[in-house]
């Protein structure tokens, strides 16, 4: 059974129509990059996967959840799929523990000291053990995003959702967010990741997907796609370096 | 003609204590009504978002004077007695809970919405997104807008003196009106309005300069 299913997905925000029959599926342990210019529809398909946003037709299976807009289903598939925004939105009131620790606690009632246990095995993942009892206030934006995937991780999710998570990061803290996901990824982690950094879609992921105005214009192997791009428009995109 | 002393000011001093419970009873049943219709405004549920809409817009749209006769005068003239007390602080709770509601719906809206996406996104019910992660935040930025309009009803109590309630502006009348001194005795008034109002502002601000310092980014 693949990891997540998407079959014929179609998006409109109003009279637009942002995504036209989107198809793919994802196997357990595939680390997938959608890449493509801004409005071309691949956060919007990221969002729709954990139901972020709703479709209109077609249909999205995610680890075994049918993605609808029922409160509970979405709530079930939550525990199942992480996601990291590229605003980090860590919980500015919590410090990083409880950041990690709430949705364990309330969602799956983990007793408090398993969870301080999985908040400090995740908080080490991420190489951020020292900062169990920071405020994010008081962290970087890498080391804020590096706590957002930590929290994501302390759900056991069965795929990882990444919007643009370094877009909002200076160049030099880019590199250890990155460093984060490889290491994921290397671990088996099934990933999706919406990305401008072509370098890690090419290194990282093995599959990569090319979006253009709301379809699937070109996707394969990562590395043949970027080397050997069929489409003028993939063309395009590979040699204005990104965007 | 009695002159102003001790024992009148003692029964001005006892009045300003019913100001004090008057403002505490509007504030706490106003604040517990108010709450309701902040989260009922917000709620999925367009029913429960227009009600809450149109009973803070028909609150606000008139003097609380209004539902003070409707509630004192009003009711009598169907037969239902309300003591002055009771239908003072019923129509200064309905007052509160209109306008502690708009300021606490701004309040929980100017909490990013990213916080509702990734509050969701750890799979969390929307009562558990209100308790751990919206409320805590929206209490902290409704604190200085809370605290001014707690001053404001301090000094709005006054008009329940209408309905024969003796509070802190009543008492003042009537001392005034046996003693005829009015320039003391008014004085008296204001000074104990301000001895109330003025630490409550003065709170307001600094919650206010707490708050922006505080905030992130």
């Amino acid at each position: 059974m693949p990891a997540v299913l998407i079959d014929d997905v179609h998006k409109r925000f109003g009279n637009l129509e942002v995504l036209k029959g989107v198809s793919l599926t994802v196997e357990p342990g595939q680390v997938v990059a959608l890449i493509g210019r801004s409005g071309s529809g691949k956060s919007t398909l990221l969002r729709c996967i954990n139901g972020l946003e709703a479709i209109q037709s077609g249909r999205i299976e995610v680890a075994g959840h049918i993605v609808d807009q029922d409160p509970k289903h979405l709530r079930e598939l939550r525990k199942d799929v992480g996601i990291v925004f590229q605003s980090y939105n860590l919980f500015p009131h919590l410090t990083v523990s409880q950041n990690i620790m709430l949705s364990p606690r309330i969602t799956q009632n983990v007793p408090q000291a398993q969870a301080e246990t999985l908040a400090r095995e995740v908080l080490a993942q991420v190489g951020l053990s020292e900062k169990f009892d920071s405020y994010p206030d008081n962290l970087s934006g890498g080391q804020q995003q590096r706590v957002a995937i930590a929290r994501s991780l302390a759900m056991r999710p069965k795929v990882m959702l990444f919007d643009e998570v370094t877009s909002a990061l200076d160049p030099e803290l880019t590199g250890e967010v990155l460093l984060v996901m490889e290491k994921l990824a290397k671990g088996g982690m099934t990933m999706l990741l919406v990305t401008h950094e072509m370098n890690f879609a090419r290194n990282v992921a093995s599959t990569t997907i090319f979006m253009h105005q709301g379809k699937i214009w070109e996707s394969g192997p990562s590395r043949e796609l970027f080397s050997n791009p069929q489409t003028p428009e993939l063309r395009n995109f590979v040699s204005a370096g990104a965007h | 003609m009695t002159t102003f002393g001790l024992p009148e000011a003692l029964f001005i001093l006892r009045a300003a204590g019913w100001t004090l419970v008057l403002t505490s009873v509007a504030f706490i049943l106003g604040g517990l009504i108010g709450g309701v219709f902040a989260i009922m405004r917000l709620s999925q549920v367009a029913a429960l978002r227009r009600f809450a809409a149109g009973y803070i817009l028909v609150i606000q749209s008139i003097p609380v004077l209004m539902v003070l006769f409707m509630s004192y005068y009003g009711l009598s003239a169907m037969g239902v007695e309300l003591p002055p007390f009771l239908a003072a602080a019923a129509s200064l709770s309905i007052y509160v809970s209109a306008y502690l509601a708009e300021i606490w719906r701004g309040s929980i809206q100017s909490v990013p919405f990213q916080q509702w996406e990734a509050s969701a996104s750890l799979a969390l019910t929307r009562g558990q997104q209100y308790r751990y992660i919206i409320l805590p935040q929206a209490i902290r930025i409704s604190l200085p807008p809370t605290v001014g309009f707690l001053v404001q009803l301090v000094k709005n109590t006054s008009i329940v003196s209408v309905v024969g309630f003796v509070e802190l502006s009543r008492a003042g009348q009537l001392v005034n009106n046996a003693t005829f001194q009015p320039f003391q005795i008014f004085t008296l008034v204001a000074l104990i309005y301000f001895a109330i109002c003025f630490p409550l502002s003065r709170l307001s601000r600094h919650l206010e300069q707490v708050m922006n310092a505080s905030r992130p980014h």
